[in-house]
């Protein structure tokens, strides 16, 4: 495709790598919104980030920002900053990014995906979910107007392994959090005793309207396991839900809410729904063919 | 005595051997190599286990071994104790050997196109997805034999190690945008596969195939 010209879609800050992933003075080349992008790693420190043209040259350089673990940039001009999580600022806490993970579908869906938590006794069994828990009891969902982001809070679920670090199942409680189109969190209770939550990203580059590449920074509090061993668990679990992912049809999200039936358990991707709406967000949304 | 698997969750050549680990009852430590994004594999400190670079490694008893076929054979050689994964028999060892290579042979293309798909490997994914077609039509059509005559499993009437090996990237492939709508026999195949008691699944292996 070429370059989304959705100005809703081009004004947000979009990860576009992970740290580590490019060798100093070297380059990656690679796409964001349809938009091809080179990033070279100064011979320092620092990344330079320019669009590729049609010509392969060097076109015009772009804004860098690197943060949780992530490259971002933006195509446009961005009416909100990254966002604050101050869990990644912890030093005690173990700070690991997954790479990033190549996903065929549009970016909602995997913002939809990580946000519900009914899937997770039928497709994480015996970690975050146990085929005969599969209740998802009431949450609440708000619009946080002063920060324009989407959150679902009082959220429980059981889970038989919540982590890496817990042995044994335990009633989790969880936040979500949207910060923008393309990026969502969580915050997860592990240990009943503990006020310390973990905190795990989802920061999504839609290379397409259809490709992803999905990072996955954590701020986890664990004394026991190594980074490799905390991302191996989460990368276990997101490849499982890649396969339901690469599976949904359209691709691309519906947001006429008579193209897919919500459930209760969906009521925060109902909300997400309709933040999109609000913001009338093109770039990766299905359209209802003409009669 | 103890079993040490350099292992990797999300790949496919490492749970062939815990399958195997899995279906012989094996107790076994596990060392979490950091395949991806570490590149772990590429370090001189396990490049010192395995020159190749290449995951899985099973040490066992002073013996390194880096294969996964040579050691599901390593493992059933000396473990099985009924013998029925790795038969010693002139009419079937031959093919479960043929079989066997072919798995970390041919098949392997279905791995390229997932690394891919999956961790942006830099490489020919229409040249992978092609050959691990022509891979999946060999077996889809030796499959189909099989079942005509009344058989089940690649080699004989016991699930072997070539069934075993075969498994994993062919039940995988969907993570590699390889699906399995034009190989029936190897539907019907894989479904038999996850019946065998002390079978678990990997992540990206869709529940119902
Ligand atoms: N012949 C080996 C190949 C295994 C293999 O390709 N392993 C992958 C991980 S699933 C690997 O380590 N690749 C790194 C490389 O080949 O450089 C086997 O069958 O065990
Ligand atoms: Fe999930």
């Amino acid at each position: 495709m070429t370059a989304t010209t959705d100005p809703v879609a081009r004004n947000e800050w979009i990860a576009c790598g992970w740290l580590g992933q490019i060798r100093p003075g070297a380059s990656h080349d690679t796409m964001v919104l349809g938009q091809p992008i080179r990033i070279t790693r100064k011979a320092g420190d620092g990344y330079r980030i320019a669009e590729i043209g049609e010509d392969g040259a060097e076109g015009r350089e772009l804004p860098v920002q690197t943060r949780y673990t992530c490259i971002f940039t933006t195509l446009g001009e961005p009416s909100r900053p990254l966002p604050e999580i101050a869990e990644f600022d912890e030093p005690d806490r173990i700070v690991v990014g997954c790479g990033n993970v190549g996903v065929n579908t549009s970016p909602y869906r995997l913002v939809e995906n990580f946000l519900d938590m009914a899937h997770f006794s039928f497709i994480h069994v015996d970690t975050l979910g146990a085929t005969d828990k599969t209740e998802v009891l009431a949450y609440r969902t708000e619009h946080r107007k002063d920060v324009d982001e989407i959150w679902a809070v009082d959220c429980t679920f059981f889970q038989p392994a919540a982590s890496k670090a817990v042995k044994g199942g335990q009633m989790t409680r969880y936040q979500y959090r949207v910060m923008s189109p393309f990026s969502v969190m969580l915050y997860k209770n592990i240990s009943e005793d503990s006020d310390r939550n973990d905190a795990i990203c989802v920061f999504i580059q839609p290379l397409t309207e259809t490709r992803c590449l999905a990072y996955m920074p954590m701020a986890i509090v664990d004394n026991e396991n190594t980074a490799a061993d905390i991302a191996d668990f989460q990368q276990s679990i997101f490849l499982q839900d890649r396969v339901i992912l690469e599976n949904q049809r359209p691709a691309l999200l519906p947001l006429d809410p008579t193209y897919e039936l919500p459930t209760r358990a969906d009521a925060s991707s109902i909300a997400f729904r309709r933040w999109l709406k609000a913001m009338d967000i093109r770039f990766g949304i299905y359209e209802k063919q003409a009669a | 005595m103890t079993i040490t698997l350099h292992d990797y969750s999300l790949s496919g050549s490492c749970y062939k051997v815990r399958l195997m680990l899995g279906f012989l009852g094996l107790d076994y430590d596990r060392r979490q190599v950091d395949f991806y994004p570490g590149r772990q594999h590429k370090r001189p400190e396990f490049l010192a286990i395995n020159p190749l670079g290449q995951l899985p490694v099973l040490e066992d008893d002073g013996l390194v071994l880096r294969d996964a076929q040579a050691i599901l054979c390593h493992l059933a050689n000396r473990y099985d104790g009924g013998g029925t994964w790795l038969p010693r028999d002139p009419a079937r060892f031959g093919p479960v050997m043929m079989w066997l290579m072919f798995a970390g042979g041919e098949l392997m293309a279905a791995s390229s196109a997932r690394l891919h798909d999956v961790m942006s490997y830099d490489l020919d994914i229409d040249a992978a997805r092609r050959s691990a077609r022509a891979a999946f039509r060999v077996l889809d059509d030796h499959l189909t034999h099989r079942e005509i005559d009344g058989a089940t499993w690649i080699v004989g009437d016991h699930p072997t190690i070539a069934d075993l090996a075969c498994f994993p990237y062919v039940a995988l492939s969907g993570d590699g945008g390889i699906g399995h709508e034009e190989y029936p026999a190897i539907r019907n195949w894989l479904r038999e596969f996850r019946k065998l008691p002390g079978f678990h699944a990997m992540s990206g292996i869709p529940e119902y195939v």
